[in-house]
């Protein structure tokens, strides 16, 4: 890895060199080379004593994506010790200051749901922030020429089909603290943006202008819906209730923007369009005005962004040779890039992130924590997945 | 339920006294755990109210219950305005007649080559001699895109041809448009060749419903 980091300057290069020779003209912007970025944190090592089995891969595979290693007790900072007969149990020691940080049971739920509720117990103590080893998340499924929306545990377990609507079914997003998700649905003729309840299995349209009515996102406070209508005769940037009603229309434009996302206070949305002939990111008022570029030094093409929940950062994918996952400065700035993939998007705690990677003509669903750049596979085998969106 | 952590319910149960687990001596606190609460939609929950077919019933939000109109945006920002969704209902998709008239784009492109205008022309030609029906265009991508991206570029690809064909004297009011993103390719390949063959606007004819 390290090898193809350093040799990754030259690879480009000679990729470059290939395609001035043989590709044919493109508008999309040419090649910018940019070498990945280094992990800014250093792994938390932590022993665990005691656990055996799904508690244990369980345990491990949580702390993992939030940026700790599970070592040998002699080179831990932390010990958890515990057990997983009949319930699961545990007592976190600081190994230099030698206090007991807690020691607790869990009782009900599966010994699964306990393991996940006793990670979040350790991240809770050793870093002060809520852990997300409990959340959910929902992604988009192929099957055959038609897809479906499944929700699953943040790790892929325990996924169900949503939708069964036998056609494409795409772009799911959650209301922020509900059990709704607004999608796009070709179930009607139209692409059509609907919401549904899936607590109840309640559904109803939500937008279906002429034109397609698309890439839904909901603002974190719940009070508004940005989507993508081309009901005007371009593709341009709306917001609406979560109803549907009072529609507004915040771009015009001929250019095709995309994927709008939120800013945590609800009142900035960020997007991609083209400025310039340029693709770009942009952020604009929720309540209308000029949109502005964000600016993402160092990469080309730019799309799918997504605002950290602590307003610190932008996720987006960078369409250059392959996709890249990239984060920047909310407010703009130098661009970093972490792994090949696509359409990320940042869990709760603002530092792991979901995303699609391309493996072998397929698609999975990846773990990023972006302080250790430590990485995991959603380990699910559900066939091609994509378009995670995470509950938070 | 509101406002609180989706699905957390399990941290708002964990109030706990810290005790030491295994310990003989001091009593362990238990944290109880409640049982899952989230309802998999399964068939009996699933979508159903929206109806099958090719029909939707006038519920949520549409052009015709909101009163929201188009507004004409002026030359040199939005492409021509669309007719509401209540022109097309219950109209039939004819998707063979206009089988070889299928536009093929450059990458990332919507600009509609001189070497399609006469796939394009051909659709104008049978439009002008069926005034009654009207169409659908529908725009897709190759997989070189991100998905979100993808499915913006297929519908400005429609609607590219969309404002060809008003240009050669077509209503607007006749035409819709839909992007599949790069989610429906006619060649699965990974290769320049299936790309080529992906990125596409396809002309499907709408037939009025039977009695108009």
């Amino acid at each position: 890895m390290i090898n193809l980091m350093r040799n990754l300057p030259t690879l480009l290069l000679g990729w470059l060199a290939a395609t001035v020779l043989l590709a044919p003209a493109r508008s999309a912007e040419s090649i910018e080379i940019k070498e990945y970025a280094s992990a800014t944190q250093k792994p938390i090592p932590i022993a665990l004593v005691g656990y055996t089995g799904e508690v244990a891969s369980v345990l491990k595979f949580d702390l993992y994506v939030v940026g700790f290693a599970t070592v040998e007790e002699s080179a831990a900072q932390y010990t958890l010790r515990g057990g997983n007969s009949g319930q699961v149990e545990g007592r976190l020691t600081d190994n230099v200051s030698k206090a007991v940080k807690f020691g607790k049971a869990y009782s009900g739920g599966s010994l699964r749901t306990q393991a996940h509720a006793l990670a979040d117990d350790v991240v809770a103590a050793v870093t002060g922030k809520k852990g997300i080893a409990t959340t959910k998340i929902a992604f988009k499924v192929v099957r055959g020429q038609n897809s479906e929306i499944y929700v699953s545990d943040y790790d892929g377990y325990d996924a169900k089909a949503v939708t069964h609507d036998g056609t494409v079914v795409a772009a799911p997003t959650w209301m922020p603290g509900a059990r709704r998700l607004y999608y796009t649905t070709y179930k009607f003729g139209n692409a059509d943006i609907v919401w549904h309840d899936v607590g109840t299995g309640e559904r109803k349209v939500f937008a279906r202008y002429t034109g397609s009515n698309i890439s839904p996102a909901v603002a974190p406070d719940g009070r508004h819906v940005a989507m993508i209508l081309s009901k005007g005769g371009s593709p341009d940037l709306y917001v609406a209730d979560p109803d549907g009603g009072n529609l507004r229309q915040l771009t015009r434009t001929r250019e095709d923007e995309s994927s709008p996302c939120w800013s945590p206070d609800s009142r900035t949305i960020c997007y991609a369009t083209k400025m310039g002939g340029r693709r770009v990111l942009a952020t604009i008022s929720a309540s209308g005005g000029t949109p502005r570029r964000l600016p993402t030094s160092g990469v080309a093409n730019p799309s799918e962004p997504d605002w950290s929940p602590d307003g610190k950062w932008i996720a987006f994918t960078s369409q250059m040779r392959n996709f890249e996952i990239c984060v920047v400065p909310a407010g703009g700035g130098e661009t970093k890039l972490y792994f090949s993939g696509e359409d990320p998007v940042w869990a709760p705690n603002s530092r792991t992130l979901i995303f699609t990677r391309r493996s072998g003509g397929g698609r999975v669903l990846s773990l990023l924590d972006v302080l250790t750049k430590q990485l995991k596979d959603v380990p699910h085998s559900l066939g091609i997945c994509s378009q995670p969106t995470w509950a938070r | 339920m509101k406002r609180t952590h989706f699905l957390n319910a399990l941290a708002v149960a964990l109030t706990l006294v810290v005790a030491g687990v295994g310990c003989k001596k001091t009593p362990k606190s238990v944290t109880p755990i409640p049982a899952r609460t989230v309802r998999a939609p399964g068939p009996g929950t699933g979508p159903g109210p929206l109806g099958g077919g090719g029909t939707v019933p006038n519920q949520g939000v549409g052009e015709n219950n909101l009163g929201t109109k188009s507004t004409d945006l002026g030359p040199g920002t939005g492409g021509t305005p669309m007719a509401g969704m209540g022109k097309f209902e219950g109209y039939l998709m004819d998707t063979n007649i206009f089988a070889a008239a299928t536009v093929h784009f450059d990458f990332d492109s919507s600009v509609v080559k001189r070497s399609e205008y006469e796939k394009a022309d051909s659709v104008v030609e049978q439009l002008k001699l069926k005034p009654e029906d009207k169409l659908l265009i529908d725009g897709h991508c190759d997989e070189r895109g991100t998905e979100e991206y993808n499915r913006s570029l297929g519908e400005r690809r429609a609607l590219a041809l969309r404002e060809y064909l008003i240009g050669k004297g077509i209503g607007g009011e006749r035409i819709r448009t839909r992007s599949w993103g790069e989610d429906r390719p006619v060649d699965p390949g990974h290769d320049e060749v299936a790309w080529a063959k992906n990125r596409r606007g396809e002309f499907i004819l709408l037939l009025p419903p039977a009695g108009q």
